[in-house]
Order: C-alpha cells, then structure tokens, then sequence
C-alpha cells in the first residue's frame, strides 16, 4: 500500500555531533582497551613493566653516564711516567664518602667514581654491566621476533589446513621438539665459529617451536567461526584468511608467550656465554659478565653481583609481565 | 590400551632413530677431518681412514655404529681424554650426574609438594605469600648463581662443605650441588601445585564432596590432591631430564665428572671431539624421549580420562 506523501525538505534535519548522546556510565569497552585497563591494575604486571623500562633506560644510557668505555682501562701516568691501572676497585662514590666520614677515600683513584667498582683489568663495572645487559636484550628481542614471526606462520597454516598438511608439519615439530637444545648448541658448535652467531642460530632452531604451537592451537579454535566464513564467502584467498583475518585475534596469546621466550633467551644466553661457546671477547653480555665474577670471586667478590642482579631482575620482569598479560587476555570471573 | 602403548613406543623410537641419524650424518660431513692431520703424512690418513670404514657409504657406517651403540660401545674419543674408550668414561659420568640429579629431583620434589600444599591450604595467608616469593626467586635465578652463592659462603668463607666436588665424599660435597640444582624443580613444583589445587579446591566435585562431609586430611589427599598431581607429572618431566643431563654449568663450576661437564669439555674446549658431541648427543635424546614416553604412559594411568579416549580412538 502506497501512501501519496513525498518527503519534504524540512523533514529531516543534520544532527551535530554534540547532540549525539551516548551512554557514558555503561558505555562499551573495547577489547584491547579492557585488557590495557586489566593488566595495569594488576599491581605485579606494573612492577614487571617498570623493572623492564629501569633495565632497557640504563641499558642505553647507563654506559653514556660515564667516561669510560666498556673495553676501556682506567689508568693514568703519575708523575713518575709510571701506568696506575685502577685495578679491582670497590664500588666507591667518593662525594657520598666525604659527606658521611668527613674524610677523602685513600688510593690512587680516590677522586674517581666507580658505582660498580672496577674489574681485574682495570675496566669500570658500571658501563660493562649495562653494555652487557644490553647485548643480551638485544640478542633476545631480535631472535624472538624472527622466532615469533616463523612460528606463528608455521603454526597458523598447520592449523589452518588441516589433515594431510597438518600431520606431515606436526611430526617434523615432534621431532624438532624432541632434539634437546643442548644437542643442537652442540652441533652447532661444530659448524659454527663461536660467538654472538651461534647463540642467535641456536635460539632461532629452538624457540619457534613453543609459539608455533599457540599459534596452530589458536587457529584451531578460531578457524570455524562465522567471520572466516563469511570472508571465504566474498572470495578471499587462503593466505588472506590466514594473515589478515585470523592473525590479529591470535595475538594477543603470542604476545604472552613472546614475554615468557624473552627471558628464557636471555637465560640461554647468558649459559652459553658462561659455558664459552656464546659471546667472544671483548664484548660482554650478561652471560660472560658473571663469568668473568665467578673466575674472580675470592678476590673481587663484589663484581659477580651487578650482572646476576641484572639478569635475575629481567628474568623477575619480563616473567611478571607475562603473567600480567595472561591474565588481562583472559580475565576470570573471580579477577573481575 | 595396549594399542595406544605400543603406538606411543613405536614412534618413540623412530623419532630417535631419526635424530640419531641426523646427528651421525651431520657429525660426519663437518669440515675438516677427525686426525691430527699435520702429524700424519697423507698415505696415513688415507689407511687410518679405511681402518676405521669411513669411506664406506654413510648408511654403512650408520648401521656399523648403531650395533656398536646397542652394545653400549661408542668408540674412542678424538681429543678427549688421550681417546680412551668413551664408554668408559661415559659410565663413570652417567653416574655421578645421576646420582647427584637424582638427589636433586627427590629434594625438590618433595620440598616443592610440601610447599605448594601449604600454600594451597593457606591460601591468601602469610604462608601463602611466603611460597610465592620463594618461588618467584627459585625461578629467575638460574641455579649456577646459587651454587657460586653457596660455594663462597659456605665453602670459601665458612669452610664446612668441600670447596670442589670430592668423589671420596660423595654424599657431603654433593649438598651444595644437589641444593643448588633443586631449587628450579622445587619453585616449579610448588608453584604448580598450589595452581593446581586452588583450581581443584575450587571445583564442583571438590564442593560436593565437602557437601556430603567430607573434610580435612581425606577430602585433601583423596580428591584434592590425586586430581592436582596430574598436571604436575607433566612439568616435572622436562626438569627431571635437565636435573640429570643438564647441570652443565653447576658441574663445570663445582668440578663434578659428570655428562654436563664432559658435553663442555667436548664443545668448548679448543678442539671439538665430535665423537663424544655425538655420544652424548644421543644420550641426552634417549634420556628425553624416553622421559617423555614414560609420563605420557603415566598420565594415562593417572587420568582414567585418556585411558578413555585413547580406547575410544583405536576403536
């Protein structure tokens, strides 16, 4: 049934904006911003994320602080024309000294600070700690990503597929997991100069396999839903699918996992260093920092504690941080 | 039952078949050759190989050493320990390792039940956040750290515990190593179960239980903590192959003849003796598949669940 009536120009009118009225009190979260507003009120996710940003701060600028350089000895001629090395050294801050004994520290450096001390060559702790906290967390940041980057593709498409695809790519995953890392460190040793290439190969055959994993378990669960069908429905190709669909809603478990694989990178480091396959001299990372204190221990016994406590800090953090985001992603009823 | 088991078991060995056959091949086409070239003239090299069949086609050679393995002979070192038979060297480390590992599972194990317990039954408490911290600490600092801690307090300033491992004294210089290693496992473990049994704590069944009278020590041991054990079997494998392979730097430092001592001595010595990277190579990859295979057989046992679906799933 037609009615004769036309639309008229004053019928309708343009809304502005402010008139808009939307629900405040109840108003919608988004996904992500629930989880930013869950995981930064857990009080421990926070504590993790700060130990994180102090360590990666001074990572950067802690060796700038100062005058030296991490493979630089501290010396001077004295008047005599003869080399003082400033030799295993205290941590000592000669202003704070002053100021608490009313005296000036005694020694050939008595003017100098040193908040780390100095090791047995003569080279400031407080530069090489930091130089190596920041060897080590960029061995684990660039070996992760390329790791999450191969595991999630490869878990995503074994998922993805399914059947005949999937069976042949999880036996080789079987396998691969079932060749301890210490196997393959130690193969790799053969066919590999040791050094900085080594500890990233060894990481880069290892930690994929966690996250490809996750991804292939996340791909199961999300693959069947509607949305994936109806995007094959107006013709999207499989890779489409894959990486543009289905890819941003498994990320958020990755990134969990991608905070847990950080620290155990920097754990495998830091073993391989100590070991002495991983990073050669002079550079140092955290690994070969607490060698260099354990070789030194019954005489310099406080060079040992700066790199242990950087690593067991970073290790605290990132461990915190993914606790933290694992809870926000999948918040439980009695957490709300 | 017994279809899934020997399924299990079949594919426990190819898989090892596989890799041992990948660590051979790659041992043997690595540069260089395993004689000490510049001492021998090249008419020598040539006979020493063909003694040892190296020009035999790689499949030979494998099947060769396999029967050699099977028979628990791994042939001779090539830098190592002036190329005394590595078996017998072998021997003596798996010992030592196992022993030490051993103690160290047990101690962490049973510390990390007790624990976990207590946290679970404290929950919210003090004990509860004592447990946390505790094994928050056990965790992020890996266990060579507490062993140097522990050999300069206790060893260097206090002289009470033998500063280097002293075989003569097995079960005094083995407490600063066994301690050392077992915190990772006790941590692990006592966090797990405290997750574990707060989760059973809070299940139906759990509630039901309690609603028909039962309480205290039979509703924890009967339904609480058989239901919690199960996933906690599944953590403590991947650590009772490191606790017993893995001590590698805790055995360097502490000057221990075990198979983590022997794995550096072979990879970053100067030169790398590749028949004794391959032995333990193989050894490490028996011990975890083998580890493995034995949990996923045990969970079946613990979770009636599995045994289920795995019948279902040969039917």
């Amino acid at each position: 049934m037609q009615s004769g009536y036309t639309p008229q120009k004053g019928d309708f009118t343009f809304l502005h904006r402010q008139d808009l009225s939307t629900d405040t009190n109840f108003a919608s979260q988004s996904y992500w911003k629930g989880v930013f507003v869950h995981f930064f009120h857990n009080r421990r996710a926070v504590t993790g994320l700060v130990i994180v940003l102090l360590i990666l701060f001074f990572s950067l600028f802690g060796p700038v602080m100062n005058s030296f350089g991490y493979r630089d000895i501290v010396q001077y001629r004295n008047e005599n024309n003869k080399r003082v090395v400033a030799k295993g050294i205290a941590p000592q801050i000669p202003a704070l000294h002053r100021l608490f004994t009313g005296e000036e520290l005694e020694g050939n450096f008595s003017e100098y600070t040193f908040l780390f001390g100095t090791d047995d060559l003569g080279r400031d702790l407080w530069t090489r700690t930091w130089y190596g906290a920041r060897v080590s967390l960029l061995i684990a940041f660039v070996t992760i990503i390329i790791d999450m980057m191969i595991g999630m593709s490869y878990g995503l498409i074994s998922g993805y597929f399914g059947g005949m695809v999937d069976n042949v790519m999880q036996r080789f995953v079987e396998i691969a997991n079932s060749i301890p890392r210490l196997v393959i460190v130690s193969v790799l040793a053969i066919f590999m100069p040791k050094g900085m290439g080594l500890v990233i190969v060894a990481l880069l055959l290892t930690e994929w396999i966690g996250m490809s994993k996750i991804a292939r378990a996340e791909m199961l669960k999300i693959k069947e839903q509607e949305y994936v069908l109806a995007s094959r429905t107006l013709g999207a190709g499989n890779g489409h699918i894959i990486f543009k669909e289905i890819l941003p809603n498994t990320i958020g478990p990755i990134i969990t996992q991608v905070m847990f694989s950080i620290p155990t990178a920097i754990f495998t480091e830091a073993f391989l260093s100590f070991v002495g396959v991983g990073i050669v001299l002079p550079q140092c990372s955290v690994g070969t920092l607490i060698e260099d204190g354990f070789n030194n221990i019954t005489t310099l016994p406080y060079q040992i504690l700066p790199p242990i406590l950087v690593l067991a800090l970073l290790m605290l953090g990132f461990n915190f941080i993914g606790d933290g985001l694992r809870e926000a992603l999948a918040p439980k009823l009695e957490d709300m | 039952m017994a279809k899934y088991v020997c399924k299990r078991i079949g594919m426990a060995i190819l898989t090892l078949l596989i890799i041992t056959f990948l660590l051979f091949f790659l041992v043997r086409i690595m540069p260089g050759n395993p004689f000490p070239s510049e001492r021998m003239s090249a008419e020598q090299i040539a006979n020493k190989r063909a003694e040892m069949g190296l020009d035999d086609p790689i499949l030979v050679q494998f099947v060769r050493y396999m029967s050699g393995v099977l028979r628990g002979d791994f042939g001779k070192g090539t830098s190592l320990y002036n190329g005394a038979p590595i078996k017998t060297v072998l021997s003596s480390a798996i010992s030592n390792s196992f022993r030490i590992g051993g103690i160290a599972i047990l101690l962490g194990t049973a510390v990390g039940l007790i624990l976990g317990i207590t946290a679970a039954l404290h929950r919210g408490r003090f004990l509860d956040s004592f447990c946390t911290v505790f094994s928050i600490l056990g965790v992020c600092v890996p266990s060579y750290v507490f062993l140097i801690f522990l050999q300069y307090n206790f060893s260097f300033r206090i002289p009470f515990f033998p500063y280097f491992f002293d075989p003569s004294r097995f079960l005094f210089s083995s407490v600063i190593p066994s301690l050392s290693l077992s915190l990772f496992t006790m941590s692990t473990i006592a966090r797990f179960t405290r997750n574990e049994m707060v989760e059973v704590f809070d299940s139906d069944y759990v509630r039901l239980a309690e609603s028909k009278g039962m309480y205290g020590r039979n509703l924890v041991m009967k339904h609480v903590l058989r239901n919690a054990l199960i996933p906690i079997v599944t953590v403590l494998a991947p650590l009772v192959v490191d606790l017993l392979t893995g001590a590698l730097v805790v055995e360097k430092i502490y000057g221990i003849n075990g198979i983590g001592k022997l794995m550096v001595d072979a990879i970053a010595g100067e030169g790398i003796d590749y028949n004794y990277v391959l032995a333990l190579g193989i050894l490490y990859s028996a011990l975890y598949i083998g580890i493995m295979l034995i949990v996923d057989l045990l969970y079946g046992v613990l979770d009636p669940r599995i045994r289920v679906s795995a019948k279902e799933g040969d039917a």
